[in-house]
């Protein structure tokens, strides 16, 4: 789970990592008064989880609570690519020295964590590490050691952070590595990390992604969770324990078994579509192994609940699960929905207990419900359908 | 031969009480796996029964291996458990631990592989998240269906559970030496790289199947492997194509960030190093037919 900045921030703050005084207000009146709590100058930001809100007028510096109020006008509401502004966070301004890039990531390819640190800050990173990979230092990290201050202090040394900086410098590496841990963070990016004119160093703006896997040592991030920025879709889905995520312009819905077996069968039917008009999946949705009767309704439920779907490909192979509970499956669930199933679906079975999924299907001889034998085929029917009903 | 797992191999069960490890302790004995024991601390001392045959609980694996002379160990421990379940399977040298459990937080999982490391690597880790190693007509160590496909000459290694069923189906008439699911998540034991290695030095081996997925750069790197040192055969597969970029579809490693990652790097790096690339499972599946039939 991706946190918007201000939720870094309070992360960090509840780690004894530097931040400025700030407020997340979702008002103009209430950026006033925490312009006015604050008493110095402010920034106004937008709190959107997309890159380049500054370009976009998602920043804004204000020298009075009037201002900030009218700043923050100008912010709430407006669209930065596709991601709708609720909230601004009102910081205090601060005066920067210099700028530092520092983050805490894992490190897939070695199966471990890794410190990337730069002198150079608050510009693109990616870009950084592309034309100037020297500029960027990564420090792999121990997961057992973890980062203490000699390995913070060696951080500090591979970027090149100024001497006048270093021992401060050390000291929140440790706290973000305290953060990145006892949070069971994914990535922990400060960008940038700043030096005052009083040589403080501040995360001025963080990016923190979270474990979602490690959610049941951590009750408390459930309460991160913004239901307003969700999709309607996937916030249902989520609801009845579904893992289920639409994705844009489809027309076939998709339900399989397996993040791999849904994953292809999405290419599949992408590639099918071609031959039809250029039909697209639209959604992934993955029932898992034990397709009872009730997952199979909830997950049409979802599916036929989305105005863009035009048919449904549903793709199962019997592994663990035998075909003639998944065809049960699709005939209770067809049953539970009545005259709310109106969709074509296309049935592909193979494996455990074919024969008799199959025949479960031919029995019930439900009119919406067309079986192909294999997963191509069944991919070229439902995309033939989507596009007919288009 | 077969790689890693064969008919010797002697596997007792982590969490062999608990309601999936005994469904499929049920269903590895049917297939002719050598179970020999569970582990379960507050049960130690006592038997469970299994598919018809009583099997002793000990208390840790250390003391399982001891007594049976077990060398495979099966995880089928909740998330919360599981990486003091790897440490003490490490701790224990066991030489192989499938880890099935899935949604294992990712510190987790780096720390007992750290831990694996710091030990010299003694036990080969696969997962965790995975559907685990099946050598089919020898032994099954995890939840591949062992009545998908027979023993044959093609090696399988695969990110995903169910295209690992998938193709194992598809290519059912000419069967496996061994199939083994790596698993989707971010840290993994046993990588695409162990596997091939393993199958390019088994004399049972003919041809290899290697199976895909978007994130990280495995499939890059196992194409770098391949070149240099791989002389059988391979034939590709990677899924998530049409996989948008930031979502997490499903395995907790299948995410796209920026350019990194896509399943078009993948292919594009796996065919610059000879490997036949299918579209989709069934062609796949196809090009193997071909270059077994030349074989």
């Amino acid at each position: 789970m991706d946190l918007y900045e201000y939720q870094a921030r309070d992360l960090f703050a509840a780690h004894d990592v530097p931040v400025l005084p700030g407020k997340t207000v979702e008002t103009a009146e209430e950026a006033k008064a925490a312009a006015a709590e604050i008493g110095t100058a402010v920034v106004v930001k937008a709190q959107v989880k997309v890159g380049g809100r500054g370009k976009a007028g998602g920043v804004k510096l204000a020298s009075t609570p009037d201002e900030a109020a009218e700043k923050a006008t100008d912010i709430l509401g407006l669209d930065i690519k596709g991601h709708i502004v609720h909230r601004v966070l009102v910081a205090q301004a601060s005066d920067i020295a210099e700028e530092y890039y520092f983050s805490f990531l894992l490190d897939r390819s070695n199966r471990t964590f890794l410190a990337m640190a730069s002198a150079e800050g608050g510009v693109e990173i990616e870009q950084l590490a592309v034309e100037r990979p020297d500029a960027l230092a990564r420090i792999p990290i121990d997961a057992i050691a973890g980062v203490d201050r000699a390995k913070a202090a060696e951080i500090v040394a591979a970027a090149k952070y100024p001497a006048v900086v270093a021992e401060e410098a050390a000291d929140v590496i440790v706290k973000l590595w305290e953060t990145f841990v006892s949070e069971d963070a994914t990535l922990v990016e400060v960008n940038p990390l700043v030096r005052d004119p009083q040589d403080r160093v501040i995360a001025l703006d963080g990016k923190v992604t979270l474990d979602e896997n490690a959610g049941f040592r951590h009750p408390e991030h459930a309460a991160l969770v913004d239901e307003r920025a969700e999709n309607p879709l996937e916030a249902k889905a989520k609801a009845k324990g579904l893992n289920y995520v639409k994705l844009d312009d489809g027309q076939v819905g998709i339900i399989g078994n397996g993040a791999g077996l849904v994953m292809s069968t999405l290419d599949v039917v992408a590639y099918a579509g071609e031959k039809h008009g250029g039909v697209k999946p639209a959604n992934f949705l993955d029932i898992g192994g034990g397709a009872s009767a009730q997952v199979m309704a909830d997950g049409l439920d979802v599916i036929l609940g989305d105005p863009d779907v035009k048919s449904v490909f549903v793709n199962v192979f019997g592994g663990i699960t035998a075909c003639d509970a998944v065809a049960n499956g699709i005939v209770e669930a067809l049953g539970i929905l009545g005259d709310a199933a109106t969709k074509p679906l296309v049935v592909r079975l193979d494996g455990n207990n074919v024969v008799e999924g199959r025949k479960i299907l031919d029995d019930a001889n439900h009119p919406l419900v067309t079986q192909v034998d294999t997963m191509d085929n069944a991919a070229d029917k439902a995309a033939e359908l989507a596009a007919a009903g288009a | 031969m077969s790689i890693f797992l064969n008919e010797n191999s002697k596997v007792i069960v982590q969490g062999i009480t608990g309601g999936e490890g005994t469904k499929h302790s049920t269903k590895m004995l049917a297939a002719g796996t050598n179970i020999v024991g569970g582990v379960n601390a507050r049960k130690a001392g006592t038997t469970v029964e299994i598919g018809g045959k009583t099997l002793p609980v000990f208390g840790t694996v250390e003391e399982a291996m001891k007594e049976t002379g077990a060398d495979v160990s099966v995880a089928f421990v909740p998330p919360k458990f599981t990486k003091d379940a790897v440490i003490e399977a490490i701790d224990a040298e066991i030489p192989l631990l499938v880890i099935i459990t899935e949604g294992v937080p990712v510190h987790d999982s780096a720390y007992f592989w750290a831990h694996a490391v710091a030990k010299g690597n003694k036990t080969r880790i696969i997962g965790p998240n995975c559907p685990g190693i099946i050598s089919p007509g020898k032994s099954n160590a995890g939840i591949i269906p062992a009545d998908i496909a027979g023993p044959g000459k093609i090696g399988l290694v695969s990110k995903s559970g169910t295209l690992t069923y998938q193709m194992m189906y598809e290519l059912r008439e000419i069967g496996f030496s061994t199939a083994i699911g790596i698993g989707g998540d971010p840290v993994i034991g046993t990588t695409h790289i162990d596997a091939l290695e393993a199958f390019e030095a088994d004399p049972e081996t003919a041809a290899i199947v290697m199976i895909g997925e978007i994130g990280g750069d495995a499939e890059e790197r196992a194409a770098a492997y391949i070149q240099a040192n791989v002389t059988k055969p391979v034939v590709g597969y990677v899924a998530g194509f049409t996989a948008p970029e930031g979502k997490t579809m499903g395995h907790a490693g299948a995410i796209v960030s920026g350019s990194a990652g896509t399943a078009q790097a993948k292919k594009e790096a796996l065919e610059a190093a000879g490997v036949k690339v299918g579209k989709t499972p069934s062609e796949t599946a196809d090009l193997m037919r071909e270059i077994v039939k030349g074989l």
